[in-house]
């Protein structure tokens, strides 16, 4: 099995929490966690809904290798109607809160309606209840997490939790779990807080036990422990240095978007690098860097703990900062420091922390104020719209003094809250807000890395570098090097990303695990586990019905082939130093083909043929 | 000769990994709530720490039990509690000192390491060596020569890196035992 078999199911408006089996029929065609929880999804709301309305679902979902030995097997989703793009989201996270979800019994928790008044849920093994969180509203994640550990006496509790900025409609709050880690991308966070819904409490104690071939699970969950070992990637380089591993050779190459996406290399990259949260810093003479840490059931160990200097202007008299918490990750980084020129370590780690605390995603965050800083240089934002903040291009304290702002959803933060495309838009520059489909891009330059131009186009939740990392192979060569520049065989390439990624984020596995495994490494740890024969073949058939549900999930809302696009920054205005000087992405010559090969029409609608073929 | 379980913090990521095994051998799950090794998080310090029996010799959960539930493995030196024979009275968590005996509701007994006789599954599924089953006259002998290491070795030598190296092993030592 693996799966347990059981949804919960709670309605918010009526105060109810009911237990129901399992679609197993859907489990074996949409394997679990992002897959299988779209699908409940996409039969269960409108599309055309209004993602904050009480019509709108979040289901917290995981996948059947979630809560087991399998390495990286601790993955959960959230997954609902974004209130950012308008598509279906879905956001992972790793930390510990999938597996306990997994051990107290359950596969996935379906919310629906909107409660009256503030409530949290607590769910233990069998036992859901929702309680009133009137004290817990208006907190941020970590206040609300320390009074809960408070209420409920019991260390072992794992917590979800939004924090203000969500309950203030920033529309790219995310669901903060174990304190650092989050569901971060497109707004999940909104949707649970426009529910009135603070936090999930769990704790489970029955465990992962129905696998069902276990001597051959463990067989095969050690064969992959080991080959993620000997990668130099995630035996060395991720342990080592994070995600962060990529800051100096993304510049490099000429790939990395600096200042709202003007330039591709950035100047300041090296002192906000993954070697630089290694470097003894001046003031302690402590590296920012702590100590590196797992998730559950993790053999990489690729997350960040990190300190900033008691005495950095950021934390100086505010010893509630002092401690370590979950430190920079390379997309964070360089929205944070890049994409808005900021090259203040301890600063963008403090902001770091804030993001974390008050729950909102640091990417669409950062390019967000990197769009305001371009409109602030142009004089079309001024100080009288920031309350006095110089909201110049490399400012730390510009950059601290708005994240306290959107934090709590005040001032220019409300503002910053509206993400990117609605900022651009309310003040008459559109084409300045570097996003698709209304959410911000991730930190690959598509004009030095071609095959990301379309992966972030036809992503189905908006730009992101998760639903197709081509940089995999355009980058670092795996599964084999493609040429970064080229936009030849990129749609082929993309198409394959996306289908096998979508397994993955279906499994309870992190797609971190594809920098040294295959689907050929992952489908025998399945097969063990699951009912049914999980070949990698299945898997990558599994991949592309997911991407063809999503993309009609995103029809049915109202998008169309016209929403697969890219700012024209990047379609008009060649790259200008680098290896990829004079390129701008080769977008329109590469999408044809990939709607080709999807099974779609020209004018990226699902095919009647496609439709039959995956039962859609 | 006898081995015991060596851990060692600094090296711990807190994955996990060991709880699971510990319950899997058990329990016949992947349950860390019912693991006999716990892993802590200590979150402001930035740190984890394995935790598990240390296997006394003069067992005060083994002197403690009124009904001799819980006896020596003599190949392995383990204290085990023998499930047909506890009654589930939990004077044995009193008496351990470390809090490494856990009365377990799910079976009205209580549970401690038993070495998994002789081939603990803890270590073999720490990634980073954090844990480790090693002759048990040999546990502190990394130790020793990090602090060997450290002596000073002549005029040339300051104090400075010397200080806080020493910190540094310091911090690391506290979780352990």
């Amino acid at each position: 099995m693996a799966w347990t078999g059981k949804v919960l199911r709670v309605n918010l408006s009526r105060g109810t929490a009911e237990s129901e089996a399992l679609n197993m029929q859907w489990a074996s065609d949409y394997l679990g966690q992002r897959g299988l929880a779209s699908k409940y999804l996409y039969e269960e709301i409108d599309p055309a809904i209004d993602a904050l309305s009480p019509d709108n679902k979040l289901i917290m979902t995981t996948g059947p290798l979630t809560g087991t030995m399998a390495s990286t097997g601790g993955r959960y989703s959230v997954v609902c109607k974004s209130p950012l793009t308008g598509a279906i989201a879905c956001s992972n996270s790793g930390g510990f809160i999938g597996a306990e979800i997994k051990a107290a019994g359950w596969d996935m928790i379906i919310f629906e309606g909107k409660a009256d008044a503030p409530v949290y849920l607590w769910l233990e093994n069998e036992t859901a209840e929702l309680r009133s969180a009137k004290d817990l509203w208006g907190k941020t994640v970590w206040e609300a997490d320390e009074m809960l550990h408070r209420m409920h006496q019991d260390p072992q509790i794992r917590i979800a939790c939004v924090g203000r900025s969500a309950e203030a409609g920033n529309l790219y709050a995310a669901v903060v779990n174990d304190l650092h880690r989050a569901a971060g991308r497109s707004g999940v966070g909104t949707v649970m807080a426009s529910k009135n819904l603070k936090a999930v409490v769990v704790r489970g104690t029955r465990g992962v036990g129905n696998i069902k071939d276990p001597m051959r699970f463990l067989q095969a969950t050690e064969e992959g422990k080991k080959v993620l070992q000997e990668s130099a990637v995630t035996g060395q380089g991720l342990p080592t240095y994070g995600t962060q591993v990529l800051m100096n050779v993304i510049n490099e190459m000429g790939a990395l978007p600096t200042r709202n996406m003007r330039e591709v290399q950035f100047e300041g990259a090296h002192k906000i690098s993954g070697e630089a949260m290694h470097e003894p810093r001046e003031g302690d003479g402590r590296p920012n860097l702590t100590t590196n840490a797992a998730c559950f059931a993790c053999t990489i160990a690729c997350g960040r703990i990190s300190t900033v200097y008691k005495g950095h202007f950021t934390v100086e008299n505010k010893p509630q900062y002092w401690g370590n918490s979950g430190g920079l990750e390379y997309e964070a980084a360089w929205a944070l420091g890049t994409d808005t020129g900021v090259d203040d370590l301890d600063a963008l780690t403090y902001v770091n922390f804030l993001c974390n605390e008050d729950g909102f995603d640091p990417i669409s965050y950062g390019a967000t104020v990197a769009a305001a800083m371009e409109l602030f240089e142009m004089g079309v934002i001024t100080t009288k719209d920031t309350g006095g903040i110089e909201l110049k291009f490399g400012s730390a304290e510009a950059l601290v003094a708005v994240t306290e702002l959107t934090c709590r959803g005040e001032g220019f933060g409300k503002v910053l809250g509206l993400g990117s495309k609605r900022l651009c838009e309310k003040y008459g520059h559109p084409d300045l807000s570097m996003t698709v489909k209304g959410q911000e891009f991730p930190a690959y330059d598509p004009r030095g890395i071609q095959g990301m131009g379309l992966a972030y186009a036809t992503s189905n939740r908006g730009a992101c570098h998760l639903r197709g990392y081509t940089v995999a192979s355009e980058v670092l060569g795996i599964p084999e090097k493609t040429d970064p520049l080229v936009s030849e065989g990129k749609p082929e390439l993309v198409k394959a990303f996306q289908d096998a990624t979508a397994a993955v984020d279906s499994s309870g596995l992190c797609v971190f695990t594809t920098f040294a495994w295959t689907l050929d490494d992952i489908a025998p740890q399945i097969d063990a586990a699951c009912d049914g024969d999980w070949s990698s073949d299945k898997l990558l058939e599994v991949g592309e019905r997911i991407w063809n549900l999503e993309r009609d999930f995103n029809l049915r809302a109202g998008l169309t082939g016209k929403d697969d696009t890219l700012p024209k920054r990047l379609r008009k205005d060649a790259a200008n130093v680098g290896p990829a000087k004079g390129l701008v992405n080769d977008l329109e010559n590469m999408l044809p083909k990939y709607y080709e090969i999807r099974g779609w029409t020209p004018e990226g609608e699902l095919t009647p043929e496609t439709r039959q073929r995956f039962g859609i | 000769m006898l081995k015991a379980l060596k851990l060692e913090p600094e090296k711990c990521t807190g994955c996990l990994q060991c709880e699971m095994a510990c319950s899997y051998e058990n329990t016949g799950a992947f349950n860390p709530a019912r693991s006999r090794i716990k892993v802590f998080t200590f979150h402001e310090e930035g740190r984890f720490a394995p935790y598990t029996c240390t296997q006394c010799e003069e067992a005060w959960c083994m002197h403690a039990c009124p009904v001799e539930a819980i006896v020596v493995d003599m190949a392995t030196g383990a204290k085990n509690v023998l499930e047909d024979v506890c009654v589930g009275c939990k004077v044995c968590t009193i008496a351990c000192p470390f809090g490494t005996v856990n009365y377990e509701q799910a079976t009205g007994k209580v549970m401690k390491c038993d070495l998994c006789g002789g081939d603990p599954w803890c270590a073999k599924a720490c990634p980073t060596g954090a844990i480790t089953y090693v002759p048990a006259d040999d546990t502190g002998m990394e130790r020793m020569r990090a602090w060997a290491h450290q002596a000073p070795q002549g005029p040339a030598s300051t104090n400075q890196p010397r200080e806080k190296q020493v910190n540094v092993y310091m911090a690391g030592q506290q979780g352990s035992h």
